[in-house]
């Protein structure tokens, strides 16, 4: 039996060259304001500080994905207050109106350096990228569309978490989108990940930890609880670099850490590496 | 199109009317003389083995795992347990679990699929360990392989949460195939207190942030997140476990009937299906 194992060009969504509109991005560490197509040539590195900067989501793609190979996926889903919780829906109105997303995270297939590849992008603008029904089921879509289309699947995560304000409901969307990725994985492909700051709480302990590799930014915060918290309750000490990602790394929780420059060459090796991805024996 | 799962409680033993308040049950199921882990697992199982250790690092007397008879079938039991005087209690850490703990579950759940026996997990924690130890030793990895790992286990798994279910760490053995709620058990994606302070800086209004959150048995029936509510009457505590052991036995042959690839399909579209959100036409 022959199994083509690579879609199609013409079997995947036509990809659309991204904007260029110019707006202004605040550096998270030295609160400098830039402008975006300035930090668009540094990787998003701050030019006075030199930090990285949290990037805005289809900027993170334009800098790993070939030139006009992205297209997008599921754009038009919308969260709705269901639980009419305290101020949600005013915050989703701030959230939409300051980054003209509709959710907090951004899926569709790309190529990176020519190889095809879907992928999911949080962006930690809109509330804080925490997981909701929409992040949640964009996610799912993302990985049966993958599973369908034999795809390998990139995710680039920031969450602050659960989204509280859809409740239990949030917490659920981590073991759907679980599903998904065992599913994904028990076809045989590829999910990787690449944390970037700050990745915590529910997305830590769902999707974020649930690649083949795992890749981190240099001193991207990546924990389960937070620092705060665990500093009331327990009265610890904690060290400096604790729940960065050269602390995951230590104590061996990441594969490696992956500064910007390289993300692109490294993904496209490792998706090289694996396009030729057999279905595994039932 | 906006998605909400119909109420199904066709499975639901009825109950009265439940007059507590969100808060008023929370603050109930937390209470020290509220039957534990220990308490449901001495009365559901019958010659039990019950075993220690992640064979990784280290032994969580927060979870208790073994093997054991309900009824006359043997199986997996896995347990939150909080503990009863104050000495259990602090080497169980209050019942939340360090990711030893997790790891353990998930060594006994592959067992079950091996030896073919279905999985019943009950859950009562605050939630998942929280400190430097449990996030060195990667608390959310944890989490997210029992979630991954549940979601293809080959045997049934039947989650009843017993008193609090707090958030990941309660998920963590909350990916079954059906899930009952305690009459009085709360469910929630961060403990009232959490949210309290982080929407109105004000630890004290946990009362309405425990309204606000929805986590009562029967908001989890209208979400689709339990399929069932059970009576509690802890003055005939045993023939209350007589009562679930029944029920349980029940859903194992139901669940036992379907084939592998029906029972993990089934298991999929459960979670699959929930989540509440709009979809315009594109352009």
């Amino acid at each position: 039996m022959k199994v083509e194992f690579l879609p199609h060009r013409n079997q995947l969504p036509e990809g659309k060259p991204f904007t260029n509109e110019e707006f202004d991005v605040t550096c998270s560490a030295c609160k400098a304001v830039h402008k975006r197509s300035t930090l668009l040539r540094s990787f998003y590195v701050c030019p006075a500080c030199g930090a990285y900067v949290r990037i805005p989501a289809k900027d993170r793609i334009r800098l790993i994905a070939d030139s006009g190979s992205f297209a997008e996926l599921n754009q038009s889903l919308t969260s709705v207050d269901f639980l009419k919780f305290p101020d949600y829906r005013n915050k989703l109105n701030k959230a939409r109106a300051s980054t003209g997303l509709k959710s907090a995270v951004v899926t569709g297939i790309m190529r990176v350096e020519g190889l095809p590849c879907a992928v999911f992008v949080l962006d930690s603008r809109f509330i804080m990228a925490s997981m909701g029904s929409v992040v949640g089921e964009k996610i799912t879509r993302l990985f049966e569309y993958a599973t369908r289309k034999r795809l390998p699947v990139l995710g680039v995560t920031c969450s602050g978490g659960a989204r509280m304000q859809e409740g239990i409901v949030s917490l659920m969307q981590m073991a759907k989108c679980s599903g998904a990725v065992r599913r994904h994985s028990d076809a045989g492909l590829l999910y990787t990940v690449l944390l970037t700051d700050p990745t915590t709480g529910g997305m830590t302990a769902s999707i974020a930890m649930e690649g083949d590799l795992t890749f981190a930014e240099p001193g991207a915060l990546v924990g389960f609880a937070g620092r705060r918290v665990i500093e009331q309750t327990t009265g610890a000490e904690l060290p400096p670099n604790f729940q960065r990602a050269e602390f995951l790394l230590d104590h061996g929780f990441v594969d490696m850490l992956l500064p910007r420059e390289e993300q692109r060459k490294v993904i496209g090796l490792l998706l090289r590496q694996h396009q030729n991805t057999k279905e595994r024996r039932a | 199109m906006t998605k909400e799962r119909e109420t199904d409680t066709k499975t639901t033993d009825t109950v009265a009317q439940n007059p507590l308040s969100a808060y008023e049950r929370m603050k109930l199921v937390r209470s020290q003389n509220r039957p534990k882990g220990s308490d449901f697992v001495e009365r559901l199982f019958t010659d039990r083995i019950q075993c220690c250790g992640d064979r990784r690092f280290a032994e969580d007397p927060a979870i208790l795992a073994g093997i054991g008879y309900l009824g006359d079938r043997p199986v997996t039991y896995i347990a939150i347990d909080k503990g009863k005087d104050l000495a259990d209690r602090m080497q169980k850490h209050f019942g939340c679990p360090m990711p030893e703990g997790y790891r353990k579950a998930l060594r006994h759940m592959k067992l079950a699929e091996k030896f073919g026996r279905p999985v019943i997990a009950l859950i009562d924690t605050l939630g998942a360990y929280c400190g430097a130890d449990g996030e060195e030793r990667g608390q959310g990895q944890a989490i997210a392989e029992n979630l991954v790992e549940m979601m293809g286990l080959r045997t049934p798994v039947i989650s009843v949460v017993i008193g609090e279910g707090g958030s990941g760490g309660a998920l963590a053995l909350g990916v079954a195939d059906r899930v009952y709620m305690l009459e009085n058990a709360v469910y929630s994606v961060i403990t009232p207190d959490g949210c309290a302070s982080i929407i109105w800086k004000d630890a004290g209004r946990v009362h309405d942030a425990a309204d606000c959150l929805h986590i009562t048995a029967e908001d989890m029936v209208r979400f689709g997140v339990a399929e069932g509510i059970i009576k509690e009457d802890f003055d005939r505590f045993d023939s209350m476990c007589m009562d679930l052991k029944k029920l349980l036995l029940r859903d194992i042959d139901a669940l036992s009937s379907q084939s592998t690839t029906r029972l993990l399909k089934n298991r999929y579209n459960r979670f699959r299906r929930i989540g509440i959100f709009e979809e315009p036409q594109e352009q």
